[in-house]
């Protein structure tokens, strides 16, 4: 007898919070690395009010990225060596349906305390209050767009030894639209423009991720681990 | 008869068959991209006419303008090899795009080089956060990341069946990024040579540059057919084809 679907769905998700959850210290990692980055950018630049407040937009992004980045070599790396990520592969259940899953769970537990953590980072830099709400916006539609385009991009090194930095090299240009959208919205927000144009456009693309994303992870996934 | 086109092409996806053809095409190739790589260079260096504005220093224009033409060429035919790679599963596709990229990211590096060598002079500077610099500059970091791919994994076919998914995402990616850094910021000016209707270049500059790009054309395949040739016989290395080979060779 085969579980349906949605059950199967509700197993994995229980599942992967419940493994995040015991290891919450993973959890503050990302979190960590992105308050000490935001930490630095003062010390290197100087602490005048005006310049953090110009740069305080871009340099969260960017924050939030790499702090995302660092955390998404460990997407399938557990699942990998304990065997888990073979046996999603052979399971009754559409294998793209499933890796949504994960990939949601994995939004959950790196980029949504990154989110909330964001307005502190940007009152730490200065950024105007008004402001903020755009921002926590703009990344409540971009880092589940990175999340998807670092999935597919993981699971293609996942039979690679050595991946982080390569993993880097692939990302990187690939999120370029992301930021500067993600930015674009933001310091428009803060020009007093109209911000609602490239937050549509990030919605947009984050749609059309949804729906292929998943499926070009799985596909990547099989070429992976075929040997 | 009219099925011998389909025939040759299903025989020639055949390594030693192929093999034999790349190097029968190889030494033509090359000598006809020496020949109008010459004439070209000629016709821009000394027969065109010096620019109004930029005196001499546009002809540099020989050499950057096809070099920029090639590097997106280069990445739309890995582009098919990859999709015929992952569909079709031929092998000789996979060794295609994976040999395409080292040459695809040389031409996209000498764009970025002769790039700012010419714009030092003409815009005051050597790097400009323009769209169109900056999209040629992720494309090469596509090239290097397919590249790098490609050799992080210990089964060679393995890493390209995975570089070759990656090329594919960058085809679909390749547009949005330059759609999206265009709406960012913009500086360089736009095309001169247009399929459609008329050229805003002289003449006199425009045959050069169309022979150089044939000239570019033609080493791709010059280049691409070496590459290939050398990597069927590592790939191939324990089969007989290859044993026959060498016992040629050396006999």
């Amino acid at each position: 007898m085969t579980a349906t679907a949605g059950a199967a769905c509700a197993a994995l998700l229980r599942r992967d919070l419940l493994l995040a959850w015991r290891r919450r210290g993973d959890i503050a990692m990302p979190v960590l690395y992105a308050l000490i980055v935001a930490t630095l950018f003062p010390f290197a630049l100087g602490p005048e009010e005006a310049l953090l407040q110009r740069i305080a937009g871009g340099v969260i992004l960017v924050t939030v990225l790499l702090a995302m980045l660092l955390a998404l070599d460990a997407m399938f790396r557990g699942d990998i060596e304990d065997g888990s990520l073979e046996q999603l592969l052979l399971a009754p259940q559409p294998l793209a349906l499933m890796l949504a899953i994960r990939i949601f769970a994995h939004w959950v537990t790196t980029a949504l305390p990154l989110i909330i953590i964001s307005p502190l980072l940007a009152g730490m830099l200065h950024l105007p209050t008004p402001v903020m709400g755009v921002l926590v916006v703009a990344l409540l539609l971009a880092t589940p767009l990175l999340s998807l385009i670092g999935a597919i991009l993981v699971a293609l090194t996942a039979g690679t030894r050595r991946s982080g930095m390569l993993l880097a090299l692939m990302l990187l240009p690939l999120c370029v639209p992301v930021v500067i959208f993600a930015a674009g919205a933001v310091a428009a927000a803060q020009q007093g423009l109209p911000w609602v144009a490239p937050i549509a456009w990030l919605g947009a693309a984050l749609v059309l991720a949804l729906v292929l994303a998943p499926l070009a992870c799985a596909a990547a996934l099989r070429i992976a681990l075929d040997a | 008869m009219a099925n011998w086109i389909p025939t040759w092409l299903h025989r020639l996806g055949s390594p030693p068959t192929f093999y034999r053809f790349a190097g029968a095409v190889r030494p033509w190739a090359l000598a006809l991209a020496l020949i109008t790589g010459a004439i070209a260079a000629y016709g821009g260096l000394v027969l065109a006419p010096a620019d109004y504005q930029q005196g001499d220093a546009y002809r540099i224009i020989f050499i950057h303008v096809p070099s920029a033409w090639m590097s997106l060429f280069i990445y739309f035919a890995m582009g098919v090899a990859a999709f015929i790679a992952l569909v079709w599963r031929i092998k000789l596709a996979e060794v295609v795009a994976m040999e395409s990229a080292p040459i695809g990211a040389a031409f996209t590096f000498i764009t970025l080089v002769t790039g700012s060598l010419w714009g030092k002079p003409m815009w005051g500077t050597w790097w400009t956060w323009d769209a169109r610099l900056t999209s040629e500059l992720v494309l090469l970091f596509l090239y290097l990341g397919v590249i790098g791919l490609f050799h992080a994994f210990e089964d060679r076919r393995q890493g390209a069946r995975a570089a070759a998914f990656l090329a594919l995402i960058g085809v679909v990616n390749v547009p949005i990024v330059h759609f999206s850094v265009n709406w960012w910021n913009t500086l360089h000016q736009g095309s001169t040579v247009r399929l459609l209707g008329p050229s805003h270049i002289d003449a006199r500059m425009l045959w050069p540059l169309l022979t150089m790009m044939a000239a570019t054309k033609f080493y791709y395949v010059a280049s691409l057919f070496g590459r290939v040739r050398a990597d069927l016989v590592a790939m191939e290395s324990g089969k007989d084809w290859v044993k026959a080979l060498a016992v040629e060779e050396t006999a």
